[in-house]
């Protein structure tokens, strides 16, 4: 039973990394204005929505299976407050960090109609810290960091979100921008 | 029937928050066409009467919009 709840935490933490960087990558190319082949903007924006949520399903699992796992041991302090963890503090921390911010990010989605624009995207930012907090406590507490496949899949998961950050941050980002500048 | 039936139902567009992302005018390409720059042009400039057959859709564009630029209103207009 004991290696059940370990290989299950550890295979929700890894579908967990792949979803979070889907949700950047749709993140991303919602605030760019484009659509994507076979889907309108508005479907961007609700499949961000809902993939957000299925790796918040996943990230719970994760957490909620390492609480009963009698390795890891993750009491529900240790689960809100960073660096408390009896196993591998540091780097269970970062996922801490980074649990921390995806309810933050999910709460001021959900009502982003209520808090107002401002404050949705001030905290809305936090997205671009969440990914390399979970990045880095995937490489340093995951149990298969030293397998080669994991790595592979883990440098691909960075490299799509460092692709497309670089993307971001390009003059021609905006759907739009070409026009605005007086382009057209 | 009320006054309030016989309202009319008005999209408002913030052009102070819009940001022409254009999922608005996706939404609505009945009453909203999409100008060069990616701003939505509609009929009325920043009211665009609502016929009700497209009241659920106009929802639509109004919970989507990422700048929470559109608001649903019903209207009497003299």
């Amino acid at each position: 039973m004991n290696e059940v709840f370990w290989a299950f935490g550890r295979a929700s933490g890894i579908v967990s990394l792949g979803l979070f960087t889907l949700v950047v990558v749709l993140g991303i190319v919602s605030r760019s204005g484009r659509p994507l082949p076979g889907l309108p903007r508005f479907s961007v924006a609700l499949l961000h929505r809902s993939t957000s949520l299925l790796a918040l399903v996943f990230l719970v699992l994760h957490v909620s299976t390492l609480m009963l796992d009698p390795h890891a041991k993750l009491s529900p302090p240790n689960v809100i407050v960073p660096f408390t963890a009896g196993w591998n503090p540091f780097w269970v921390g970062l996922g801490t960090v980074a649990f921390d911010l995806v309810i933050a990010l999910v709460v001021t989605g959900l009502l982003r109609q209520r808090i107002g624009q401002r404050t949705f995207r001030a905290i809305h930012w936090a997205a671009y810290a969440m990914w390399p907090f979970a990045f880095a406590h995937a490489l340093g507490s995951g149990t298969n960091a030293v397998d080669l496949w994991f790595q592979a899949y883990a440098w691909g998961c960075a490299a799509v979100v460092a692709c497309l950050i670089i993307w971001r941050l390009s003059a021609n980002f905006i759907e739009t921008s070409r026009a605005r500048l007086g382009r057209i | 029937m009320d006054a309030l039936s016989r309202a009319q139902l008005e999209l408002h567009i913030d052009f102070a928050r819009c940001d022409g992302r254009g999922l608005c005018t996706e939404l609505l390409p009945e009453l909203l066409v999409r100008d060069d720059w990616g701003y939505p042009v509609g009929r009325g400039g920043r009211d665009v009467r609502v016929p009700e057959p497209l009241a659920t859709a106009a929802q639509d564009a109004v919970d989507l919009c990422p700048l929470q630029a559109l608001m649903l209103r019903r209207v009497t207009r003299a």
